[in-house]
């Protein structure tokens, strides 16, 4: 399926994906990240159960400390 | 726009800083300065000596609450401003109630997971907020990884990648773009984007 990741274009060879397996699969292994599909928060216990679909537009935002 | 007319529309405007180190205190200063209506800030930290590499304060205000020696500060530049300050520890149970009021709020914490927590909660509770926040200001020069990005109604300030550490500290310049890019994106929602000389551009 094809999807939008942080503006660009990704194409993922599997039918099926959570945003757990995105992560894992895009090897984003921060901690501390906010994640938007389509315009809506995705929390962090709805990880493992939220499907990333054909067409989603989805923001993962990394928080790094500083400030 | 003239600066009288600039001072005149953001002086019904409330704007929540959350936090008041080296981010809040310097997009603090800077807003007080074009004349923002109203400020709400909260912090529960008290100043010190390691803060004023990059933090609005003074040497003699070390031991204070951020909130109180920020004020005074503020006070010292535009005493028509109004300040509500919070000396609390900002969490998600209290930032809905403490920032309701605003127009806009900056995100000016230290930590990711402070950052996170925010984030998610004004996201989540309160998504029809104007949300500015900092991320990746640590060390010195690479002003061109310094960049501006808008997510709804979220903008991001920062570079996303210079995270403190050690050997690369959060120090005044870096930190000081960051806090006042911030200050400037929030003028930007205010004001609106068209000032004179980009109508010229077009």
């Amino acid at each position: 399926m094809k999807i939008l990741l942080n503006n660009t274009p990704e194409t993922i060879n599997k039918e099926e994906m959570t945003v757990s397996g995105l992560l894992k699969w895009k090897n984003f292994t921060f901690k501390m990240l906010v994640i938007k599909i389509n315009g809506t928060l995705i929390k962090k216990s709805d990880y493992d159960l939220t499907p990333i679909q054909e067409g989603d537009d989805v923001i993962v935002l990394h928080l790094i400390s500083g400030g | 726009m003239t600066f009288e007319q600039i001072k005149e529309r953001l002086g019904n405007k409330t704007v929540g800083i959350a936090g008041c180190g080296g981010l809040g205190s310097n997009c603090a200063v800077a807003l007080a300065r074009v004349g923002i209506g109203s400020l709400i800030i909260a912090d529960f930290d008290v100043v010190s000596e390691s803060n004023l590499n990059r933090q609005y304060y003074f040497y003699s205000q070390i031991g204070m609450k951020k909130v109180a020696a920020l004020k005074e500060n503020i006070f010292l530049i535009n005493p028509k401003i109004k300040i509500i300050s919070y000396e609390c520890k900002l969490d998600g149970n209290n930032i809905k109630q403490i920032f309701k009021n605003c127009d806009i709020i900056i995100e000016a914490f230290d930590l990711a997971d402070q950052k996170e927590m925010l984030i998610e909660t004004v996201l989540s509770e309160m998504p029809e907020k104007y949300l500015v926040v900092g991320i990746g200001m640590a060390g010195w020069g690479k002003n061109d990884l310094i960049h501006i990005r808008n997510i709804d109604k979220m903008f991001i300030c920062g570079d996303e990648v210079s995270e403190i550490d050690p050997e690369l500290p959060a120090i005044a310049p870096r930190v000081g773009i960051v806090a006042n890019m911030q200050a400037n994106t929030a003028l930007e929602i205010l004001l609106g984007g068209e000032d004179k000389r980009r109508n010229k551009e077009n």
